[in-house]
């Protein structure tokens, strides 16, 4: 019986955090936010250094438990895509029995070239200009790898999270490579996984919210005190962290439910989803209002986090979506 | 992660499971008779080192070292064989791990086997009518008689659970008027039959008793049932309760009263209702959210490592996703709550039975430390944030 971390992946979380502490501090989410750019190389190549591009390897020893803990800090700190989608195109690569992609493995996993996520249709995508690949599909069809070139039409847009930039695209033609055929078992698995990594990512930036706020809180002074004191403001805190404490063991156990391919494995994957998608969009709006005027500013930077919020809470399907899922799951 | 419990483990459920066959047949036995095998059975088990384990040999337990995988596969085996685990009650949550930390060897000997056996049975004589979030204002006054052998005790204690059935009650009581707030308490053990103690029901807004009130007209107790120093009461009454207390079962009672959420929102028809599917979504996330935190919780106690702040946040979110549930419980059951339900245990009661959870969550909310209470433990236990002032200043 093991339910907690383990020294080795809290080791694992130590080091994404200070790679991005170093590679990603605040002027420079500051500066890609203000320009035109929808990747960022010098944060990406430190990630991938790290090997989080091979963590969903079927021999990697690893797994999706350790794909949400590196997801998890990247939350945290508000990274730049696609770090999800170049784990799940690794996955779906390297397990994928078509001959054609075996070559593409390599250079994935080093992310030497990048892979995002096109599910569910291709209307936002992330780091668009940056892929070499497309994950493309939807849980009822079949599962393919789109390449980026001829066929392949980019038209980025004004995003919300300013922290992962989207596009719109479009396949004419394109070059393109199944990867599993429709209604192969695999997919829904891969969509579950993507819930999962969401709901990770939406954890680490909740608690990060939660974090800040209550940093703030032990030095901002009103009154001639610090403003922790005050019992309204430490209950506002208080109730932060009952959100997102116990959420860390919910995505813990969805993640292992995947790895271990229990029964109530997808259910628990819509349901951490859609929990993670209102803890992260609550504690948020409660930092914000924890920190006065300066939460609100652009400058602060604590709306990165809210806006990155808002896309968590969309992508891949709001919480009513999911919860309708769950209840299907559950025979209601 | 692993959720599977080991080999050794399952060994040792074998084990278990064979002793549970052999020793647990009730089979027809009614009241006296069943009373009687019970208490037997209890024995036999404690002697094969299953009940009592945190509790020496010598006043009636089993004195196992602590193991809270084998503590854990022992309740499962015992709940799934549906056989009596040990006597529940303040008495073993509360006394007997105090006495075991605190108490002097004739305390000890006194009351931990008639515990144990189910003899006595323990009222918490902590709140009084002026002293409930801020329990250290207690002023239930102990003076010692002339001769110094006695404590003399006058006041009043309140909302004591279990009161009219309790044989004795641990209580907090003002001995050094003089001496600062929390250093003026001595914490005492008392045998509530005597005729300087009387004791009234309060009716609960159930409608039930369930607490009671104590009056206290120069009641008395030996000196040599005082457990810890004179004025160290306080301290005393903070003795954690360690021994195995981590369980995973501890989030099983709310897993199965949402289960029966979702039973009354089928009974009731409303099943199909995509609103009602969504609220029931939203608030198993939470039941979820603890449930997996609890096996968190479970880990750490079996490695010995401190989960950390979120263990104090369990009762507040229990609290908390109880009223959630009574919420849509009162929607769910709809007209039918205008009925009053039969008492419990009363056979066919309808949907209008939520009644008792709809009132009994918010009971949560305020034993065992109101809920504005807790957020205080987590914003400044957990959280590190600086304490209130006012509270800061009488410390
Ligand atoms: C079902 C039940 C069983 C009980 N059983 C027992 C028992 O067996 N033995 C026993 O000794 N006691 C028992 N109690 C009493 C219980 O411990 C007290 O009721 C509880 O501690 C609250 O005290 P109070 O009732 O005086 O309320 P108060 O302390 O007066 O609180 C009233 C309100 O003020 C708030 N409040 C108080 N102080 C603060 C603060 N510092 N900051 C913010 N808000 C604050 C509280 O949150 C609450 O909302 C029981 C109570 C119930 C409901």
């Amino acid at each position: 019986m093991h339910f907690h971390l383990t020294e080795e992946q809290i080791a694992i979380q130590e080091a994404v955090r200070g790679t991005l502490a170093d590679n990603w501090p605040m002027a420079r989410l500051h500066a890609f936010a203000e320009s035109d750019a929808d990747f960022d190389p010098p944060s990406w190549q430190a990630l991938m250094a790290l090997g989080l591009g091979g963590i969903l390897l079927p021999d990697s020893g690893m797994g999706l438990l350790d794909a949400a803990l590196a997801s998890q800090i990247a939350g945290e700190a508000a990274a730049p895509g696609p770090l999800i989608g170049q784990m799940l195109a690794v996955h779906a690569v390297a397990l994928s029995s078509n001959p054609d992609v075996a070559g593409f493995l390599d250079d994935l996993v080093e992310g030497a070239t990048v892979a995002t996520l096109a599910l569910d249709g291709s209307d936002h995508v992330q780091s668009a200009n940056a892929a070499r690949f497309f994950l493309t599909g939807s849980r009822n069809g079949p599962l393919e790898l789109v390449e980026a070139g001829a066929g392949v039409t980019i038209t980025p847009m004004p995003s919300t999270d300013r922290s992962r930039p989207l596009a719109s695209v479009t396949f004419d033609g394109a070059m393109t490579h199944q990867l599993f055929a429709a209604g192969d078992p695999f997919i829904a698995r891969l969509f579950d996984a993507a819930l999962i990594l969401v709901a990770a990512d939406a954890l680490g930036g909740a608690q990060k919210c939660t974090d800040m706020s209550v940093d703030y809180a032990k030095t901002r002074e009103q009154f001639g005190q610090p403003i922790g004191r005050f019992q309204g403001l430490k209950h506002q805190l208080a109730q932060m962290a009952l959100e997102v404490e116990p959420a860390h063991a919910f995505v813990w156990y969805a993640a292992y439910a995947w790895d271990a391919q229990l029964p109530d494995a997808p259910r628990a994957a819509a349901m951490a989803k859609a929990h993670l998608a209102d803890v992260y969009v609550r504690c948020t709006r409660a930092a914000v209002a924890a920190h006065g005027g300066i939460g609100y500013t652009w400058e602060f930077g604590l709306n990165y986090w809210f806006r990155r919020a808002i896309f968590d809470r969309a992508w891949l399907g709001s919480p009513a979506e999911h919860r309708a899922r769950a209840a299907q799951m559950a025979g209601w | 992660m692993d959720l599977s419990y080991g080999d050794d483990a399952e060994a040792f459920r074998g084990e278990v499971k064979a002793f549970l066959n052999a020793a647990w047949q009730p089979g027809e036995r009614r009241r006296d008779e069943l009373k009687a095998y019970i208490a037997e059975f209890r024995t036999n088990a404690t002697g094969h080192g299953y009940l009592y384990r945190s509790v020496p040999k010598r006043y009636g337990g089993s004195e196992q070292p602590v193991d809270v995988i084998r503590a854990q596969v022992i309740r499962e085996e015992f709940q799934r064989a549906r056989a009596p685990m040990e006597v529940g009650g303040n008495g073993m949550n509360m006394t007997v791990p105090t006495l075991l930390e605190k108490g002097t060897e004739e305390q000890k000997e006194l009351f931990i086997r008639k515990t144990v056996e189910g003899e006595y049975i323990w009222g918490q004589g902590y709140s009084e009518p002026g002293a409930g979030s801020d329990l250290a204002a207690v002023r239930t006054k102990g003076e010692l008689s002339a001769d110094g052998s006695t404590w003399i005790i006058n006041g009043q204690k309140i909302w004591t659970s279990q009161g009219m059935q309790s044989t004795h009650m641990f209580m907090l009581v003002r001995t050094e008027p003089n001496a600062a707030k929390h250093d003026g308490i001595t914490y005492l053990l008392i045998d509530l039959n005597q005729p300087g103690i009387t004791r009234r029901p309060i009716r609960q807004m159930t409608g039930e008793g369930g607490f009671c009130e104590f009056f206290f007209d120069n009641a008395q107790t030996p000196v040599s049932w005082q457990v810890g120093e004179r004025g160290q009461g306080w301290y005393v009454s903070r003795t954690t309760l360690k021994h195995e207390r981590a369980s995973i079962g501890s989030a099983d009672g709310l897993g199965n009263q949402f289960d029966k959420l979702v039973e009354l929102a089928r009974e009731t028809g409303r099943i199909a209702d995509p609103v009602v599917r969504h609220e029931l979504a939203r608030i198993e996330g939470f039941v979820m959210a603890h449930r997996y935190t609890s096996f968190r919780l479970f880990s750490c106690a079996a490695a010995g490592e401190d989960p950390g702040p979120v263990s104090l946040m369990m009762k507040l979110a229990l609290t908390e996703i109880g009223h959630e549930m009574a919420l849509l419980a009162q929607d769910l059951a709809g007209e039918a709550l205008l009925r009053e339900p039969a008492a419990a245990g009363t056979r066919g009661r309808g949907p209008e039975k939520w009644l008792d959870q709809i009132m009994g969550s918010l009971g949560n909310s305020i034993a065992g430390g109101a809920s504005n209470i807790q957020r205080n433990i987590i914003a400044e236990r957990g959280l590190g944030l600086p304490r209130d002032l006012a509270m800061q200043a009488e410390r």
